[in-house]
C-alpha cells in the first residue's frame, strides 16, 4: 500500500459527504439514547402537566392548546441543542472537521439533520397525542403536525446558529437560550397561530407560509453562520 | 536558503499574545517539501499554539501564514485538502468503532475500506479492536486510532502535535517510519514531542520556544 503525497485526496462529493455525517451522527444518537429520550420526555410531561394544573376545563384548555404544545415543542428543541457540537468539540472531532478541507456547511447541514431526526422528529410525531391531552379541537391536528414538522427544522437550524457560536463557552447553555430564543419568537407566533386558526376552522395557510419561508431562510443561512461560528470557536477554544 | 519554489508553508514573524503574557515574538518556521522540523520547548511554551496558529486553529497577533506562497486566508481549503493534523485530542469519539471513527476522519475513505483500515491498525497491534467501542480503549489506543490516518490519508503536509504521547516503544518506531517515509516522498511534517526521535540521515530542523530561546 504505497501513497503518494504529492497527490490530491480523492473528491468525496458532497451528497456522500453528507450521507457520511448523518450517519454517523445519528449512529451516536442512536447509541446514547438517553440524550433524545430526555427530549421526547420533557415535552411529554410538560404538555401534560397542563390540564392537571389548570382542571380539565374544555374550553380553558382548548384555547391555550396551541400555544402550551408549541411552547413546550420549543423549550424541549432548546434543551437538546445545548449539546449539538459539544461531544464533537471534546473529543477533537470538530476541529477534524475545520481542518478537513471538506464544506463545513455541509458537515453542519447534515449534523443538524441528523439531530433533528432524532429530537425533533419524534416531538413532532407525538404532538397529535399531546394535542388529545389539550382537547385540541379536531381540525387543529393536520395543521398541528404540519406547522411543528416546519417550526422544528427551522428552530434546530436556528437553534443551531447559537450553540455553534457558545461552542467554545464552558456552560454556555443560559447564553444559547439568551441567544437564541428572540430569534425564535417568529416561529412560536406563526406556529401556535396556525393551530389556533385551523382550530377554530379558519384558514392557516397564511401562517403556514410564512413558517415555511423562515424555514427557507434559516436553512440557506443559518449553515454559512454555523460554519463560520465554529471556525472561531474552534480557534478560540484554547 | 531554500528556493522559493520548494517552499509548502511559512510562517513569518508570528506573534502571539496570551492576556498578558507574551507567548512568542516573531517567530519564523519554514517548511520545505522533504523536510522535518521539530518544534520544542518546556510546557506552557506555546508549542501547540504554534502548531495550530500555523493550520488556522488559534489566533495570533502579528504575523502572516502563507501556503506555497499565498497568504493563508486566500489558500485555506487548498492547504486543508492537503494537510494531516493531528491534535492533542484525537478527534476519536468515545461512541463509535474505530472503524466508524476512521470513516468520519477520512471522508475519501470508500465504503468498502474496511480491510484496508484493518491492515494498517493490524501494523499497530489494534486490529481486534476494529469493532469495539472506542471507549472501552485506553488511551494508547485512541493514540494508535488516529495516528492510522497516517497511512489512510494522503497529505503534503502533517502537522503532529506530541504525536507519540502514552505511545509504547513499538509506537515510537512505527510512527519514525512514517515521517520517514512521508519526507521521502517528499512531503512535510512539523511536530511536537518531548522524546529523543532520530531519523538517520535526514536533518531535522528545530524550533526552540521559550525561555532557552
Amino acid at each position: 500500500m504505497t501513497m503518494p503525497a504529492n497527490s490530491r485526496r480523492p473528491d468525496v462529493g458532497l451528497a456522500n459527504l453528507f450521507a457520511r455525517v448523518y450517519r454517523r451522527d445519528l449512529t451516536l444518537a442512536v447509541r446514547s439514547a438517553g440524550q433524545w429520550l430526555n427530549t421526547l420526555l420533557f415535552f411529554v410531561i410538560v404538555v401534560s402537566l397542563f390540564p392537571l394544573g389548570i382542571g380539565a376545563n374544555l374550553q380553558t384548555l382548548q384555547t391555550i392548546a396551541p400555544g402550551i404544545v408549541w411552547v413546550s415543542a420549543l423549550l424541549s428543541m432548546m434543551l437538546s441543542l445545548d449539546s449539538l457540537f459539544e461531544h464533537d468539540f471534546r473529543d477533537g472531532t470538530l476541529e477534524q472537521f475545520v481542518v478537513s478541507g471538506q464544506p463545513l456547511s455541509v458537515i453542519v447541514i447534515a449534523k443538524i439533520l441528523a439531530h433533528w431526526t432524532t429530537g425533533g422528529l419524534p416531538l413532532v410525531l407525538l404532538s397529535p397525542l399531546l394535542g388529545l391531552v389539550m382537547q385540541l379541537p379536531e381540525g387543529g391536528y393536520g395543521v398541528l403536525l404540519l406547522s411543528l414538522l416546519i417550526g422544528t427544522l427551522a428552530l434546530s437550524f436556528i437553534g443551531g446558529i447559537g450553540a455553534a457560536l457558545i461552542v467554545s463557552v464552558v456552560q454556555g447553555g443560559v447564553l444559547l437560550s439568551l441567544l437564541v430564543l428572540p430569534l425564535t419568537v417568529p416561529v412560536l407566533i406563526f406556529g401556535s397561530g396556525a393551530v389556533t386558526s385551523a382550530g377554530m376552522g379558519l384558514d392557516s395557510s397564511m401562517q403556514v407560509s410564512v413558517l415555511t419561508a423562515i424555514l427557507a431562510l434559516s436553512a440557506s443561512l443559518a449553515p454559512l453562520a454555523m460554519a463560520g461560528a465554529l471556525r472561531v470557536g474552534v480557534a478560540a477554544g484554547l | 536558503m531554500a528556493k522559493a519554489a520548494d517552499i509548502l508553508l511559512e510562517a513569518r514573524k508570528m506573534t502571539i499574545w496570551r492576556g498578558d503574557n507574551l507567548l512568542m515574538d516573531e517567530v519564523d518556521v519554514q517548511l520545505v517539501a522533504g523536510s522535518i522540523v521539530q518544534i520544542q520547548g518546556t510546557n506552557g511554551s506555546g508549542k501547540t499554539t504554534l502548531l495550530r496558529a500555523l493550520v488556522g486553529l488559534a489566533e495570533f497577533d502579528e504575523g502572516e501564514v502563507f501556503w506555497c506562497g499565498q497568504p493563508f486566508l486566500k489558500v485555506r481549503d487548498s492547504l486543508y485538502s492537503e494537510l494531516l493534523y493531528l491534535g492533542h485530542k484525537p478527534g476519536i469519539s468515545p461512541g463509535l468503532t474505530p472503524l466508524e471513527n476512521l470513516k468520519a476522519l477520512c471522508p475519501e475513505l470508500d465504503a468498502d475500506c474496511r480491510s484496508k483500515v484493518e491492515s494498517v491498525l493490524a501494523e499497530l497491534g489494534i486490529a481486534d479492536r476494529i469493532d469495539l467501542p472506542s471507549a472501552a480503549l485506553s488511551a494508547g489506543q485512541k493514540r494508535r486510532i488516529a495516528l492510522a490516518r497516517l497511512r489512510l490519508q494522503a497529505a503534503r503536509l502533517w502537522v503532529l502535535d506530541e504525536p507519540l504521547t502514552s505511545l509504547d516503544a513499538n509506537g515510537y518506531e512505527w510512527v519514525r517510519q512514517q515521517i520517514q517515509a512521508q519526507v521521502e516522498r517528499g512531503g512535510a511534517v512539523v511536530f511536537t514531542t518531548h522524546q529523543t526521535l532520530s531519523f538517520g540521515a535526514l536533518v531535522v530542523q528545530s524550533i526552540v520556544l521559550g525561555d532557552q530561546a
